[in-house]
């Protein structure tokens, strides 16, 4: 039976946007972006979305992908469908909105993923670009008890087990463990597919499931926060940066290496 | 879970040592403790932890706690979070500090899920407020653009600290403490996950996170073959090579170069970077440095904000010429 793929995806703030467009709201705190910015899916949430279409064309597969949100661009989140998956459902209620706390994003899809039902695997990105905290896949995997394989670089699945190659500091391991089991995916997987225009055009056709919180058999008491968000700033630069001249940049360079030599640092 | 107390290190050791992150960790819990007027405790988990217990007590721990089990001789996550969780609740500490290593990323949100918490991720610095006996944390966030100042609102407070973002304290030999055994019961069929084979990708040379120099290469390389002439270059100098992320990502160099967010955080005396324009996501994993070298074309990359040296100019020709320079120098 071809397996049964849930990919998490979270619409994120363009990390490729400039820094001089961020601004930071002091109520919330929150960073806003101006509305010329389009979001995007988080990028490793990509890859992991990769990872199952490529499972899907080696051996089939019916792939899921589930969000959560306050409220998406309909348009960015529809390229997951663009991309090949099958289904899309946003969880998407203002009650959602600028969750920054981690084990509630974790209580709110664990909750999404019972009302899905069966499945053999969730992929996940290994953190999101933005609050970067690599957190809700991991208790996600807890809430679902369910295996768990963090940092995936290559992921296949067979005979009711899923092998992955998982990074470590100095190189990886494989590793396997029974299905259904939960994997977090690294970019060292590769580069996301671009849509293809027949995909483009299948996805303009379908509509994405909308879910509010209602739907979904939440428990108020785990949705309060564990963690609270105090202040928010930019970093202090303070760097002066000393270039180095010369009449042309091999001088430049040899220029460098006294300079470096006179603070004794070679 | 009891009345909360105390401060709660989670340690890792690795062939029966101290690892140098949880030194660096009972560095930030020291002062904690002290302001809170209480212990700093220390929690391990593993195989024939006594040299590591009294290491952990000379790094500045007043009492171990060790899970001591030829089931966790080699990390099994799923033993290692029995282990743990069994370990906090004999504790039960107010506030727990752990590495944000490999391992820690792992096992910090699994714990914490595990104890009904969050975890205060990447901390740069903890600070208490004793009035409260709230942390607070100050960790970089969208890709280190933004820096967030969070607290956790339950207990245990749990914060996963940077790696190199604290300095151990000198080893103390005086310092002596209790190791009290934790007794857990473990059964081997609870590692739902098996290691089938470990391949290793060492570097050739220094190891990047320990080296006093580093040399790196990006996107503005071009392709593989120049970093053969970094590492030309990383050679005189004794350096280890690193690289930023776009260049791990084009394949032109292994994963285990790379430095940044998702790479690793370095904190060498020099770091030479050429052709990385400085994206957030590589400064994260860089701006420890003591002195960073930045050689670009682009007057106006970032990373020249960073850089305490630059030279704007085509790289093809200011490191040959900066090569032989150093190699005349020499």
């Amino acid at each position: 039976m071809a397996l049964h793929i849930i990919v998490t995806a979270k619409q994120v703030v363009d990390p490729e946007m400039p820094i001089s467009a961020y601004s930071i709201e002091a109520a919330g705190p929150r960073v806003v972006t101006p509305a010329t910015f389009q979001p995007v899916i988080n990028g490793f949430d990509e890859n992991a979305l990769e990872a199952a279409l490529r499972l899907k064309d080696s051996q089939g597969a019916t792939i899921t992908v589930v969000s959560v949100g306050g409220q998406f661009a309909l348009d960015i989140m529809k390229k997951a469908l663009a991309m090949g998956a099958d289904t899309l459902i946003l969880c998407q209620d203002p009650l959602f909105a600028h969750l920054s706390d981690s084990f509630v994003t974790a209580q709110v899809l664990s909750a999404a993923i019972r009302k899905i039902g069966a499945f053999d695997l969730i992929l996940c990105g290994r953190q999101a670009s933005d609050w970067d905290n690599a957190q809700v896949p991991l208790m996600l995997a807890e809430l679902l008890d369910v295996p768990c394989l963090s940092l995936a670089q290559k992921v296949e699945a067979a005979d009711g087990k899923v092998t992955v190659e998982q990074l470590v500091p100095d190189g990886y391991i494989v590793a396997e463990a029974p299905l259904p089991a939960l994997v977090t995916v690294s970019n060292e997987l590769g580069a996301p597919r671009y849509p293809t225009m027949r995909n483009i055009m299948a996805a303009n056709r379908k509509r994405p499931a909308l879910w509010k919180a209602t739907d979904l058999a939440l428990d108020p008491a785990l949705l309060t926060p564990r963690i609270e968000l105090v202040n928010l700033a930019f970093p202090a630069r303070t760097q002066q940066c000393e270039i180095i001249a010369g009449a042309d940049a091999a001088e430049a360079g040899r220029n460098l290496a006294l300079k470096l030599r006179e603070a004794k640092l070679i | 879970m009891a009345e909360a107390r105390g401060v709660l290190v989670i340690g890792e050791v690795s062939a029966g040592q101290l690892s140098s992150t949880t030194k660096e960790v009972l560095a930030a819990g020291r002062p904690l403790a002290e302001q809170a007027g209480t212990a700093l405790a220390v929690g391990l988990v593993g195989h024939n932890l006594a040299s590591a217990a009294q290491e952990a007590l000379q790094a500045g721990g007043d009492r171990v706690y060790t899970v001591d089990n030829a089931l966790l001789a080699e990390v099994h996550l799923e033993l290692y979070l029995a282990a743990l969780v069994a370990l906090c609740r004999t504790v039960a500490p107010d506030i727990m500090l752990l590495g944000r290593t490999a391992l820690g990323r792992d096992l910090g949100p699994r714990l914490a899920c595990r104890l009904g918490v969050g975890v205060l991720q990447d901390c740069l610095r903890v600070e208490l407020d004793t009035a409260t006996g709230r942390l607070t944390a100050t960790r970089p966030v969208y890709g280190g653009n933004v820096l967030a100042q969070a607290r956790c609102l339950a207990t245990p407070q749990i914060a996963a600290l940077r790696p190199k973002a604290y300095a151990p304290l000198a080893p103390d030999p005086a310092r002596q403490g209790e190791v009290i055994a934790v007794p857990v019961a473990l059964d081997a069929t609870m590692a739902r996950v098996a290691v089938v084979r470990q391949v290793r990708q060492e570097s050739a040379g220094v190891k990047l996170e320990d080296a006093t120099i580093v040399v790196a290469g990006g996107r503005g390389l071009g392709g593989p073959e120049p970093f053969r002439e970094l590492q030309e270059l990383a050679g005189m100098l004794g350096a280890a090579m690193g690289a930023s992320r776009a260049a791990v990502d084009a394949g032109w160099v292994p994963g285990n170069w790379q430095v940044g967010l998702t790479g690793k955080t370095i904190t060498p005396d020099l770091y030479i970077t050429v052709g990385i324009s400085g994206a957030s996501q590589h400064l994260a994993g860089c701006s420890g440095a003591k002195v960073i070298v930045a050689i670009n074309k682009d007057a106006e990359a970032n990373i020249f904000r960073e850089a305490r040296y630059g030279v704007v100019g085509d790289w093809h020709a200011v490191v040959p010429a900066f090569m032989e320079a150093i190699r005349s120098l020499q």
